[in-house]
This record gives structure tokens, sequence and C-alpha cells, in this order.
């Protein structure tokens, strides 16, 4: 069991969030989706694992290198 | 009667100042809270906020700019493009107001935008549109047979309530169609909650090729030429020039004249752009839409013709312009566009918001022109599109406009935000480009050969 951080590549806005904390997700899972400069940018999740964590809600600004997830793998 | 009021920002509001100011107007600039220092503000005679950093708080909220228009004082709205420029609602509400809409009468907006009005009206002015079918309603696919062999093969089965590429699926043989159709239905009735599709001709090579129209509002109208914008990425331009490489002599004067019949059998008042798919091997050519406001590549018409279209725009809408005519607009040379665009092209084009830490363009001079709404020290903020500036060069002919080009984009600096200036430079430089060969697949076909993907 590790822990792993999921960040975001760049700084915009959270538009949709697909996940629940405590979900099973799948490597390449979409767990969030950003609106950034009017695109839409997914986040992927990493690895195969359980959703331990989400650390922002909808309509939060996220910056870049912020984690905005916690996965247990 | 002498004040603007600019409904938008960046480089397009800056552009608009820039006319005003030539025809002694006073500009009235709007801002939301992230462009308080932006260029646009700086570079108007007024300028008022207008909400918060979103644009759906702030530029796209008709009723507020509405009111700081009638606030300040100002007897002339110009909405540039995007935000509100094609809200027939806002135009209207505008005039209801009791001041003056730069753009063209709210009926035309009405009828462009809506895409099967736009169609029909295109058919009846004898503009050449591609061939399609009635829609199908779900379940009712009895007919569909028979209405794809109508259409011609390969077709594309199309979500009438779909846009922008979701809910089109192609269909290359007749034996697919039946099931791709019903696979569509029952897609975009999810998706959309409407099933209803249609079918439409699919060319394969494709081109996209527009032109730029004028008109008077009494009938008389007139084209500018065409532009060759074919370099797209996800619909987005990248890349645009006049003269349309290889678009043979017929073709363009044919497409040229359709276009502008268009805007005389609607009575088209002021500025807008007539698109066109045309098959890059057959050059035949098929009506897309028509765009009633003037676009980001404007200049490049400007510069082949020595023309001022947002000057043209507001003195008609003062009722100061009288009609031109066809004869006297002469298209010179050779011009091309490249936007720079603030995104990574090496990591699949991920925006790239952030300072303006060093910002250093090439120099204008008589083939040069620079339109852009930054200066160094601004932020890119991620609220707004990635465009942070145009170059725009002119050239007697094609190869030496991309010289021109090419050294346009040497010269640029930027730090702070990644930029796709050497994306447009791999463009500029591949033999396919250099050949004429361009299409709408260019960029997807090329990409291993033009970013480090």
């Amino acid at each position: 069991m590790s822990l792993i951080d999921v960040k975001t590549e760049i700084t915009g806005n959270v538009w949709k969030i697909e996940v629940n904390e405590g979900d099973a997700v799948t490597e390449g899972q979409m767990l969030v989706i950003l609106e950034s400069m009017k695109m839409e940018i997914p986040i992927l999740s990493p690895e195969d694992g359980v959703l331990k964590e989400l650390r922002i809600k909808e309509g939060d600004v996220t910056t870049e290198g912020n984690v905005v997830a916690v996965i247990e793998a | 009667m002498n004040k603007v009021l600019i409904a938008n920002r960046g480089e397009i509001a800056c552009r608009i100042i820039k006319s005003c100011r030539k025809l002694g107007l006073t500009s009235v600039a709007i801002y939301s809270e992230a462009d308080a220092e932006a260029l646009h503000v700086k570079m108007a005679d007024e300028a008022y906020p207008v909400g918060p950093a979103s644009a759906k708080e702030s530029y796209l909220v008709a009723d507020n700019v509405l009111k700081v228009a009638m606030d300040s004082g100002a007897d002339f709205v110009h909405p540039g493009y995007g935000f509100l420029s094609e809200s027939s609602r806002f135009a209207r509400a505008v005039e209801d107001a009791g001041l003056t809409w730069v753009g063209p009468n709210p009926q035309s907006i009405d009828d462009m935008g809506d895409k099967e009005r736009a169609r029909e009206i295109a058919k009846v002015a004898g503009v050449p549109i591609l061939a399609g079918s009635p829609r199908f309603d779900v379940g009712k696919l009895d007919t569909i047979e028979q209405a794809g062999e109508a259409v011609g093969y390969p077709l594309l089965v199309k979500a009438s309530a779909g846009g922008g590429g979701i809910g089109m699926r192609l269909v290359e043989r007749p034996e697919q169609l039946l099931e791709i159709a019903q696979a569509t239905q029952s897609m975009a009735e999810k998706a959309f909650g409407d099933g209803t599709i249609f079918l439409e001709r699919f060319i394969a090579n494709a081109r996209h090729v527009e032109v730029q129209v004028f008109g008077f509002g009494n009938g008389e109208a007139i084209h500018l030429y065409e532009r060759d914008c074919s370099l797209q990425r996800r619909y987005q331009k990248v890349i645009e020039e006049s003269t349309a490489p290889g678009l043979p002599k017929a073709v363009r004067e044919k497409m040229v004249s359709v276009a502008a019949s268009l805007c005389q059998h609607q009575k088209y008042s002021g500025a807008g752009t007539v698109e066109f798919v045309v098959d890059a091997d057959t050059f035949d050519f098929f009506f897309l839409e028509m765009n009633t406001r003037i676009q980001v590549e404007h200049p490049v018409t400007e510069m082949c013709t020595g023309t001022d279209l947002v000057g043209m725009q507001i003195r008609l809408a003062q009722q100061d312009l009288a009609p031109i005519k066809q004869e006297s607009i002469n298209h010179q040379g050779h011009s091309i566009e490249c936007r720079i665009y603030a995104e990574n092209p090496d990591k699949n084009f991920m925006p790239s918001p952030g300072p303006l830490e060093r910002f250093k363009l090439p120099s204008e001079a008589h083939d040069l022109r620079i339109d852009c709404g930054f200066q160094e020290g601004d932020q890119v903020t991620f609220f707004y599109d990635p465009m942070i500036a145009k170059i725009i060069c002119h050239a007697e002919s094609r190869d030496r406009a991309i010289d021109r080009m090419i050294q346009a984009l040497e010269e640029v600096e930027i730090e702070g935000v990644k930029t796709n200036t050497k994306f447009l430079m791999s463009c500029l430089k591949h033999q396919d480009f250099g050949a004429g060969k361009v299409s709408t697949g260019f960029i997807g076909e090329h990409l291993s050969e033009l970013t480090n993907n």
C-alpha cells in the first residue's frame, strides 16, 4: 500500500469532479475536469487504487503542481 | 454621436480602439476584475468595470454591459468577435436602448445562427451546399438507406443537437449506415436528450476557405476576396492566408461571387464571413456557415486590400459610408497571419497561463503588422482564451510571405508562458505547406514532425 499524490499540471478552474472519496479507480480513469483558457483539461488517475482523499471541490481555482487528490494503490 | 463602447477585451478591443482613434471617436473599454490593468483599458479613452474575472459573470452579461454603455453615454456598441458578438438578443437590447449596434441587423444574426435556416437561405441564393438528408427521428429509419444513396458516400451521420465534432460519425460504406445511424441516435438521446439525426456528405481531404464580405444594408454588397484557414487544430485556426494557395482562378471567382450574392440576397449590413469547405482534390466547394461579425483573421484581408474593415463597420453604423463598388477592391500580393497561443505544443498543446516575464514581439513595418492585447509584465490568465498576439505579414508572393513570417517569428521572445512560436515555424517550413498542400488534416497528419510529442 502506498499513497500517491495526484497533481495538476495547469492552473485552472475545477469544472467537474467525476469520482467520490472511497471509489475504486483504475489507471487512466478521469478523476477531475479542469477548465483553463476555454479548454477542458482532464486529470487522470495515475494508477489503479482507491480514491483516499479529494482536496478540491467544483468551482475551486487550482494552481499548477497542486495536489488535488490522493490515491491509495 | 462620437462615443464607441467596445464590448470585448484583448487584442480585438485594442484593434477597435485604433480605428476609433483614426475616425476621431471616443473609445470606451470594459474590463473584468482580472483585466483592470490590461492594455485595452490603458489604450481606451474611458474604461469601466463590468464584473468578476469569469467571462460568464462579466463580458458575457449582456444587461451589465449594456448598462455600462448607457451610463458612459456611448452612442455605439462594437462587440468585436466572440463574447456577445453573435447574440441577437444583445444586439436588439442595444438598439432598443437607443444606441447603435456596430454589426448586422439582429435578424441576419438569427438567420445565420440557425444552421439549418442558414443552409436554406444559402441554397436559395445559389450557393452550393453539401448534399444532406432530411431529419430522422428516433426509431424511424425506414428510408435512411435511400437517403444515404442520395447523399453519396462517404457520409457523416450527425446528431441535430450536436456540434463541434460531438455527435458525428463517419460512414464509409452503405452496409454500415443503419447500424451507425441507430448507435448515433441512442448516443445523442443520452448526451443531448434529442436523438434526431441527419446525413451529410463527407469531404475526406478538405480545406477551409472563407470569403470576407461587406454589405451596405440596401441589397448592395461586395466581397474582399478569400482567406485559406485550413491549418486548424481542434477547430481552432492556427495560420490563415490570402490568396488561398493553388485554388484555381475560376473556382476562386465563383466562390467570391456567390458569397457576395448571399449578402446581397439577405440585404446584409456590415462585415461578415462566408465559410466554405473545399474538396482539396476536386476543388468543389460547399457552404459551411456565415459568421455575422468581424473575424480574428480579418487583418489578412486588410493587408491585401488596403482596407480598414473595422473602420468601415463603424462608418456604416454612423451612416457615413457610401456603398463601395466591387471594382474598387483590389487584392494584391500575399498575406499570412500566425496566431501566438499560450500553450505547449510538446505537451499535447496544454494551455499555459502565467506571467509574461519577457514579452518581445518584432517591430511593426509596412509589411508586418502586430495585433496584440498584452504587454511585458501582464498576466495571461486562465479565464480567457490562450491567444496572446497575431502576427500578420504581407509580401508580393507566397514564398516571400512565408520567409517574412519565419523571420518575424524568429524575433519573438516570450518567457513566463509556453507558446506555439516554434510550432508555427515548423508548419511554415514544412515542405507540404511550402508546396501549398494544405488541408484541415495537415496538423494532425504531420504532428510528429511539427512537435516533440
